[in-house]
C-alpha cells in the first residue's frame, strides 16, 4: 500500500509536468493548427536560458528565473509566431510540421554547440526533504511540482473563464470566423496562446529540469510524453490535456515498477494507439466536424 | 518539346551522369555516403507515395527500413542468399505495411501520424530489446554483401553501382506505377477521398496499398542498408529517421517523382558539405530547411517549378504536382 502511494505521488508529479506541456500543445493546436514538434524542445530550453543567466551574467537564482521567463515567452512565444508560424500556417499543415521538426534540431544543436553537452545540475525551488505521509516516503519535490502545476493550471483556467481575454480566446479556438464577425481581434488572441504555450513551458521546464538534470536531449523524451498525454486526454480540451499528463504520468511510474523496465516506454505508445483506434478524439475530447 | 521540359531532362541527365563518373574521383568515405544516398532515396521514394501521392502522412517509414535492415541481416548472416533476404524484406514491410494501413482507414491527417509515431517507437523498443533475435545493442556484426554473377560487392565503388541500379529499378517501377490507373487513383485518393469515392475508385483497397507499396520499398531500402554499413544496431532505425525521411520528401518537394531524390541530397549530402563548419553543420542545417519551408512550401522542385513556369498563368487554377510534374519532366 506504501509503496502504491509513493508510485502514486512520484507519477502525478511527472504526469504534472507532462500535462503543462501538452496543455500548451493543445492550445496551439486550437486556435491556430500548429501542430509543435519542437515541444520537447521548448520545454529543454527555457532551464538553459535560466543557467545562462547564473553562468554567464552571475545572477542569483531568482533574478536568472524571470529573466529566462521573460526570455523564453519572447523567444518560444513571440519570435515563434511571428518568424515561423506567421509565414507559413497559410500553406497548410504539413510545411508546419517539417519547420517545426528543424526547429527542434536547431534548439537542440544551438544548446550543445553554444551551452555544453554535458548533462548539468538545475537549483530546484526548494530543499528536497522526505516526509512520511501513512507510512510512504513522499519526496517533497514531488509535492512542490504537483503545487506549482496545479497553481499554473488553475491560474489559466480563471484567466480563460473569467476574464473577457480569455473568453474571447476560447471562442477564436471554438469558431475563428464567428469570432471575427463578433469583433474579437482573432489575430491577437492567437498570439495570447502562444505567449501563454510559452509560459507553460518554462514552468514545466523548471520544474522538470531539477528531477531530470539540464541536457540538451531531454525534449526527444518530453515532447513526446506531451503529445501522447494530448491525444490521449483529448486534442481539443484543456481538461483533455490535463488528464492525458497525469495519466501517462502515473502508469509510467507504475509500469517502471509492476512491468519490464525496458519496455516501460512501450506502454504510452500502446496506450496511444488504442486510444486513437478506438475513441480518436480522446478522453475526455469531443468529435470535431470533418470538412470534407 | 517545350524549353520546361528540355531544362528538365537536362538536369536529369546532368544529374544521371554526375551518378555515374563521380565515384571514380571520391575516396571510399565518398562513395560511402553517395551508397547510402541511393538507399535513402529508395526509402523516400516508398515514402513519397504514401505521403505525396497518395496524401497519408506516415512517421513509420523508419520502422520498415528498420525491419527490411534485421530481415536481411538475420537471413544472410545465416547463409541464406541475398536476394532471398531482399524479397522477403520486401514482402514482409508490404505485409506489415498493409495492416498498419488499416488505423489509416479510420483516422485521418495527423491523427494517422501520431498512430505511425507510435508505431516506428514499438518497432526501435522491440529492435533494442530483444537480444536473442536483434542483438540488442550490440547489434548485428559482419553482415556479408552479396555476389552479382560471381562479381563480388566487396569493393565500396562495386557496391555503390549496386545499390544506383537498384535505384534506378525502383525508380522506373514507381515512374510506371504513378502513370497507371492506380496511380491516377493514389492522386484522387490524396485530392478529394469522397468524390473518389463517388467516382468508383476502391478507396478501401488502394489507402491500404499506397501505404503498403510504401512500406515495401522502405524494407527494400533497408535490406540494401544492411550490406552497405555491413554492422546494423537500432540507433539508425529511430523515430528520428522517420522524421528525417519526411522532411526530405516535403524539402524534396511531395508529390514530384524527383523529389525524393532531390530531399535525399539535402538530407544525406548538404550535411556531409557542411562538416567545414565542424559542429554547426546541424544548426546551419536546421536554419536552410526552415527558410526553405517558410519562402516555399512546396520543396525545392516546387520552387524550380514556380520559378521556370511561363507568367501567364491561368487565373485561379490550383497548381496539381502530378501535372506539373509530368509536364515538366516528360
Amino acid at each position: 500500500m506504501a509503496d502504491i502511494l509513493q508510485l502514486l505521488v512520484a507519477g502525478l508529479a511527472t504526469g504534472a509536468i507532462y500535462a503543462l506541456a501538452a496543455i500548451g500543445f493543445t492550445l496551439l493546436w486550437q486556435t491556430s493548427q500548429t501542430i509543435n514538434f519542437a515541444q520537447g524542445e521548448f520545454v529543454m530550453m527555457p532551464a538553459f536560458l535560466v543557467l545562462a543567466g547564473m553562468t554567464f551574467f552571475n545572477l542569483p537564482f531568482w533574478l536568472a528565473l524571470i529573466v529566462g521567463f521573460v526570455l523564453s515567452v519572447l523567444i518560444l512565444g513571440l519570435m515563434f509566431k511571428k518568424l515561423l508560424v506567421d509565414p507559413m500556417i497559410k500553406h497548410g499543415v504539413l510545411p508546419l510540421v517539417i519547420a517545426t521538426i528543424a526547429l527542434g534540431l536547431l534548439l537542440k544543436e544551438s544548446v550543445k554547440e553554444f551551452y555544453s553537452a554535458e548533462a548539468q545540475a538545475f537549483p530546484p525551488l526548494a530543499e528536497d526533504v522526505t516526509i512520511f505521509i501513512a507510512g510512504a516516503a513522499v519526496s517533497a519535490q514531488s509535492l512542490i511540482v504537483l503545487a506549482v502545476a496545479i497553481a499554473a493550471v488553475a491560474l489559466l483556467q480563471l484567466f480563460l473563464a473569467r476574464t473577457r481575454t480569455g473568453r474571447c480566446m476560447q471562442a477564436t479556438a471554438q469558431n475563428p470566423a464567428v469570432a471575427r464577425i463578433l469583433g474579437i481581434p482573432v489575430e491577437r488572441m492567437i498570439l495570447y496562446t502562444f505567449l501563454i504555450n510559452a509560459a507553460l513551458v518554462t514552468v514545466a521546464s523548471v520544474l522538470v529540469t531539477p528531477i531530470y538534470l539540464a541536457k540538451f536531449s531531454n525534449g526527444e523524451y518530453l515532447g513526446l510524453a506531451a503529445f501522447i498525454a494530448a491525444i490521449v486526454g483529448g486534442f481539443n480540451q484543456v481538461r483533455g490535456a490535463i488528464v492525458g499528463g497525469l495519466l501517462l504520468g502515473v502508469l509510467d511510474n507504475f509500469a517502471a515498477a509492476y512491468l519490464s523496465a525496458q519496455y516501460r516506454a512501450a506502454v504510452p505508445m500502446l496506450i496511444l494507439i488504442v486510444v486513437i483506434l478506438f475513441r480518436p478524439q480522446g478522453l475526455l475530447g469531443r468529435v470535431e466536424e470533418r470538412t470534407v | 518539346m517545350s524549353a520546361r521540359k528540355l531544362l528538365a531532362f537536362a538536369a536529369a541527365a546532368i544529374a544521371l551522369a554526375v551518378l555515374l563518373v563521380a565515384p571514380f574521383y571520391l575516396r571510399p568515405y565518398g562513395i560511402y555516403i553517395l551508397s547510402l544516398w541511393a538507399v535513402t532515396s529508395i526509402a523516400a521514394i516508398g515514402l513519397n507515395l504514401t505521403l505525396g501521392y497518395a496524401g497519408q502522412i506516415s512517421l513509420a517509414q523508419a520502422a520498415f527500413v528498420g525491419i527490411g535492415a534485421y530481415i536481411a541481416a538475420l537471413m544472410t548472416t545465416n547463409g541464406l542468399p541475398f536476394y532471398a533476404a531482399y524479397v522477403a524484406a520486401g514482402l514482409a514491410c508490404f505485409a506489415v505495411g498493409w495492416l498498419l494501413g488499416y488505423p489509416a482507414l479510420r483516422v485521418q491527417h495527423h491523427y494517422l501520424a501520431f498512430v505511425t509515431l507510435a508505431f516506428t517507437t514499438l518497432a526501435f523498443l522491440v529492435f533494442r530489446n530483444e537480444e536473442w533475435l536483434t542483438g540488442g545493442i550490440y547489434g548485428i556484426t559482419n553482415i556479408p554483401r552479396p555476389s552479382v554473377f560471381g562479381w563480388p560487392m566487396r569493393r565500396a565503388i562495386n557496391f555503390y553501382f549496386f545499390c544506383l541500379a537498384h535505384l534506378a529499378l525502383v525508380a522506373a517501377a514507381t515512374w510506371w506505377l504513378i502513370r497507371s490507373p492506380w496511380g491516377r487513383a493514389f492522386v484522387a485518393l490524396r485530392e478529394n477521398p469522397v468524390r473518389a469515392l463517388s467516382l468508383g475508385v476502391d478507396t478501401r483497397r488502394y489507402t491500404l496499398m499506397a501505404f503498403a507499396i510504401g512500406a515495401g520499398l522502405g524494407g527494400i531500402s533497408g535490406a540494401l542498408y544492411a550490406p552497405l554499413v555491413q554492422f546494423i544496431d537500432p540507433t539508425p532505425f529511430s523515430l528520428y529517421l522517420s522524421f528525417n525521411l519526411l522532411l526530405m520528401v516535403v524539402v524534396g518537394g511531395a508529390g514530384y517523382f524527383a523529389g525524393p531524390l532531390v530531399g535525399a541530397v539535402v538530407a544525406v549530402l548538404l550535411p556531409e558539405w557542411l562538416r567545414f563548419t565542424e559542429g554547426y553543420y546541424l544548426i546551419g542545417y536546421a536554419i536552410l530547411v526552415i527558410v526553405l519551408m517558410i519562402f516555399s512550401p512546396t520543396g525545392l522542385l516546387g520552387l524550380a517549378d514556380r520559378l521556370t513556369r511561363p507568367q501567364s498563368k491561368p487565373v485561379g487554377g490550383t497548381v496539381d504536382p502530378v501535372a506539373a510534374e509530368k509536364e515538366a519532366v516528360s
